[in-house]
């Protein structure tokens, strides 16, 4: 009881305490600081976000997406990968506008889809406005037990017209890899090369909702796991659309499950505008086939530009 | 237009039942008949007032002389139902879908004077899948049609109601996709669901839940009636829940059942006559269903008082949940932990 007491008189103090930093109007921060040390904040993060998972206070979009959790839990694990193992460094992030929605079209590779996962990062801690990208994934996905779960959870969605239009005309930012599972299982020796773009289906996305569209480049991820090889009957035995082979795995187990830590560059392009073809300019299939074209033409040239320029796979 | 003698089915149950209270108290309204199998019960009865109860079966084609001989001019179909009678009522529960609209619609073509239909329908006709897009809207179709259970007799009903519309032009035809129902009065399979202790759910996957408040179903049911709205309507409730985040909420503890058990622990539940669920509701547990409710606020001038959430919050505070661990547990705990580190500091 008579702790009870205690505990309600520190508390105002310190919820004035941190709502003073918040808002930053109280002009003794430092001494404020010294007061409630940086692991106690944490902490008090920490435990205010378990109070809120176990209670389900949270909110999530009609898509599935999870704010709170992604932010907290899904998130952070990533920062270690992106910042010491990739080192990627980004470019041209102010090419992705501050609202409003826009497509990111980017090439796909690195026969795990760590490439998503890193961009994805990327923007939330280094744009400006710390966007969420909803990514378009394949089916498999959604259909996988806790990876589907952990995909809405995280934000994205199946990659369908009707998901991708409903996301840009609310505003979001979409990233699409329409090389699909051609492009991030595709074998070593053709590393680089993109391949076919789908049926320009996310083209017709962003020209009926106006949209602009981003072209994004990505060098380094096609390093991680360089596949030699895809046991093709074992991959229909699991269901997988290839079993990968790389000269680590699965000769040395889950050892060869590492990634490779080669240097990386996510560089975003100049937008494409999609607003400027009129109405109906969706059901012209000339001009999505040419738009689909030339968003790949820039992603290709831009990756042959970033290789140029690199000297070495792993030291960049 | 307003309609003069109202006939509505299913009134035993709870949707029905009030509807027909409804128009019952509505003076505009002459006549409200209520047809069902089983009389209501009595606290409903007495709710439903001036309104009249005829007992008869929609399958039997006796329901033509109802709606010939009373003048019936609008009739409001409320008695699909997911909820079997019990652990063998599933034939039933289908003959009384299916072969009572086939019956009714029948009725209805053959009287001149009824001018109006009201269909309550449910969104599972969208049926549930990893293949579907995100959300519904009314122009979609399922991806792959539901092989049995309800989800299957919700779309031949509808069927029947769309050549029912072809055949009279001149009736208006409201269809009603509705969501879950939830509410502290209501009785569904997901409401019984949600008040078990520990709550099944299927391992490794989330569905996204849209509710309903059944106070909301009334009211839309009612504007339909009342007003010329013809056409296909997705209702639900603004926002979604995880069936996990809702579990939560209703201070429930959620006990994942690998994939493979799960028609054995759904069997388990039915015999103990606890949830019975059919197959296609176990899909909807693992996918969930959301649907576009813009044509519902726009063309059909209505927006849901309750969203998802409170919806559901409404149902655990109106059925007194109590939660497994005490709020004020946590909280104090909280408290503790927080106190103890700053002894620390």
């Amino acid at each position: 009881m008579a702790g009870a007491r205690v505990i309600p008189l520190h508390d105002p103090e310190r919820d004035a305490a941190r709502r003073s930093r918040h808002v930053e109007v109280v002009p003794e921060p430092e001494q404020q600081q010294s007061a409630t040390p940086d692991w106690e904040r944490r902490l008090t993060d920490l435990l205010s976000f378990a109070r809120r998972r176990i209670a389900g206070d949270y909110q999530v979009d009609e898509f599935g997406f999870d704010r709170d959790l992604t932010e907290n839990v899904l998130m952070p694990p990533l920062k270690p990968l992106y910042e010491k193992w990739f080192r990627v460094e980004t470019s041209g992030l102010n090419n992705i506008p501050q609202a409003g929605g826009a497509l990111i079209v980017a090439n796909h590779s690195g026969t795990v889809p760590l490439d998503a996962l890193m961009t994805s990062f990327g923007i939330a801690s280094e744009h400006p406005a710390h966007r969420h990208m909803r990514m378009l994934g394949a089916d498999l996905v959604f259909r996988t037990p806790v990876l589907g779960a952990l995909a809405r959870k995280s934000g994205q969605t199946l990659a369908c017209n009707p998901d991708a239009e409903r996301l840009l005309s609310s505003g979001e930012l979409v990233g699409v890899w329409p090389e699909g599972f051609k492009g991030v299982g595709k074998p070593f020796k053709d590393r680089y090369k993109l391949q076919r773009f789908g049926r320009g289906g996310f083209v017709s996305a962003a020209l009926k909702t106006g949209a602009p569209i981003i072209p994004c480049s990505i060098v380094g991820a096609e390093e991680i796991y360089p596949m030699i090889g895809d046991i093709k009957a074992l991959a229909r035995l699991l269901g997988f659309p290839y079993f990968p082979v790389t000269p680590f795995f699965p000769l040395l187990g889950p050892l060869g499950a590492i990634p490779l830590p080669s240097k990386w560059y996510i560089e975003f392009g100049e937008p494409i505008r999609t607003d400027v073809f009129g109405e109906n300019a969706a059901d012209d299939p000339m001009l999505v086939f040419n738009l689909t074209d030339q968003v790949r033409e820039t992603i290709q040239q831009t990756l042959y530009r970033l290789l140029t320029q690199r000297r070495n796979v792993f030291l960049g | 237009m307003t309609p003069k003698v109202v006939l509505v089915t299913g009134v035993s149950r709870f949707l029905g039942g009030h509807l027909a209270a409804r128009f019952a108290a509505n003076p505009d309204i002459e006549r409200v008949l209520g047809v069902d199998t089983e009389p209501p019960p009595r606290d409903l009865l007495r709710r439903m007032g001036r309104a009249e109860f005829v007992r008869a079966d929609i399958r039997n084609p006796l329901i033509s002389k109802v709606i010939s001989t009373a003048n019936v001019d609008t009739v409001v179909h409320a008695s699909v139902t997911a909820s079997p009678a019990g652990p063998t009522g599933r034939t039933v529960m289908k003959e009384m879908n299916v072969i009572g609209t086939m019956q009714l619609l029948a009725a209805c073509q053959k009287s001149p004077r009824v001018q109006k239909l009201v269909v309550k329908s449910t969104s599972a006709v969208y049926g549930s899948s990893s293949r579907d897009p995100a959300v519904f809207t009314e122009d979609m179709g399922p991806k792959d049609l539901p092989s049995s259970g309800y989800a299957k007799d919700a779309v031949e009903v509808e069927g029947y109601v769309r050549g029912f519309g072809r055949r009279r032009p001149d009736v208006n035809v409201t269809t009603l996709r509705f969501t879950n129902f939830i509410g502290p009065r209501i009785d569904t399979v997901l409401t019984r669901y949600f008040a078990l202790p520990v709550v099944p759910t299927v391992l490794g996957y989330d569905a996204r839940v849209q509710l309903l408040h059944s106070e909301d179903a009334l009211a839309v049911l009612e504007r339909a009636t009342l007003h010329d709205l013809p056409g296909v309507f997705n209702v639900g409730g603004d926002g979604v829940l995880l069936l996990s985040q809702a579990i939560r909420r209703a201070g429930r503890l959620n006990l994942p059942v690998p994939s493979a058990a799960v028609p054995t622990v759904g069997g388990f539940f039915r015999s103990a006559r606890l949830v019975d669920f059919s197959p296609d509701q176990m899909r909807f547990l693992n996918w969930g269903r959301v649907i576009d409710t813009t044509l519902l606020k726009k063309e059909f001038g209505f927006t849901p008082r309750w969203t998802t959430q409170q919806a559901f919050d409404d149902y655990v505070s109106g059925r007194g949940l109590k939660p497994l661990i005490d709020p004020e547990t946590i909280d104090a705990a909280e408290r503790g932990i927080l106190d103890a580190a700053a002894r620390f500091r």
